[in-house]
């Protein structure tokens, strides 16, 4: 239908046919898709692995041969590699800060159900507080009355 | 290494393994199956292009991720490597919320009042200054003391959250 040939036919010069594997995954509006895709893997490679793909897949495998070709031309010597160790670092990162965290939460919950020594302590050395009972509302009330106080 | 034995790389391409051989330093003939990945995806005159490219130092490195990359294009060769990117990404997001969710339950934590405060502690606290003034007092000064108590408490609690 159209007489325009894909990025790639007219980078690699040559007649765009109408089955050409590469036409449908590089347009001709982005020659430079085809380029990054050309300068890492090579065009018979990423035909070759296109062809060996079902149709509905192609799309995803192109786009991903471009990702990849993209970092690969960022980065040369890590490439998209590069992605997956930052990746595992932050992973690492965030289950230690995890753990610290949970650990941090047990510890003040087991603080609010088990309240500090220094209070039993000093009720038993306070001379003043010794005859209490547990009801707070009473205790001092009774203290009142009683002329303790 | 290029000097007797081919490296795997030569050997795969079928000619003569020169003395500086790119490829020789990194292919060894030992291990065939890295070469012969790396060349299925990337192409060998590709990988000896980048590597020209690249100083020597740098050149180990590189070829280390292409076999990474090389290998998971293998394994799955509609993703490749951007499906293990893809997978990390997730559990890094995942990690993430666990986490903002755990920070949130400290927060709330921080934010409940405190266990009901026995008597014992408040008069702990002021039973010095009821120690030294007068002891006369009604129920309903009782009362106020506590209330007083409790809204310090509340302060102090809401204190630390700003801080």
């Amino acid at each position: 239908m159209s007489s325009g040939r894909c990025a790639a036919c007219r980078y690699l010069r040559r007649k765009c046919t109408e089955d050409c594997i590469l036409s449908p995954y590089f347009p001709s509006n982005n020659p430079q898709r085809f380029v990054s895709v050309h300068r890492i893997y090579g065009a018979s490679n990423v035909s070759k692995l296109l062809l060996r793909l079902p149709i509905h897949v192609r799309a995803e495998a192109a786009d991903s041969l471009y990702f990849e070709a993209q970092c690969r031309l960022e980065d040369p010597v890590h490439g998209c590699v590069g992605l997956v160790f930052m990746l595992q670092q932050q992973i690492q990162a965030a289950e230690s800060q995890l753990v610290k965290t949970r650990v941090q939460i047990a510890v003040m919950k087991s603080q609010a159900q088990h309240p500090q020594p220094r209070e039993a302590e000093s009720s038993f050395n306070n001379p003043f507080l010794r005859h209490f009972d547990n009801d707070a509302n009473l205790s001092f009330s009774n203290q009142i009355s009683s002329g303790f106080i | 290494m290029g000097g007797n034995s081919p490296c795997a790389s030569c050997k795969l391409l079928r000619r003569r393994c020169a003395k500086d051989c790119i490829f020789a330093p990194y292919f060894p003939s030992d291990d065939p199956h890295k070469f012969a990945m790396v060349h299925k995806v990337f192409g060998a005159s590709n990988v000896s292009k980048m590597l020209q490219e690249l100083p020597v130092q740098q050149r180990a490195d590189a070829v280390s991720s292409l076999v990474y990359e090389a290998n998971a294009r293998v394994r799955d060769p509609v993703y490749g490597c951007v499906g293990a990117i893809s997978y990390l990404q997730n559990q890094v997001s995942q990690l993430q919320m666990q986490l903002a969710m755990a920070q949130a339950e400290i927060v709330c934590i921080q934010m409940q009042p405190a266990p009901q405060i026995s008597l014992d502690q408040m008069v702990d606290d002021k039973s010095s200054f009821l120690h030294n003034h007068h002891f006369n007092f009604a129920s309903s000064s009782l009362s106020t003391n506590v209330n007083i108590c409790d809204s310090l408490n509340r302060d102090n609690i809401f204190g630390d959250i700003i801080s």
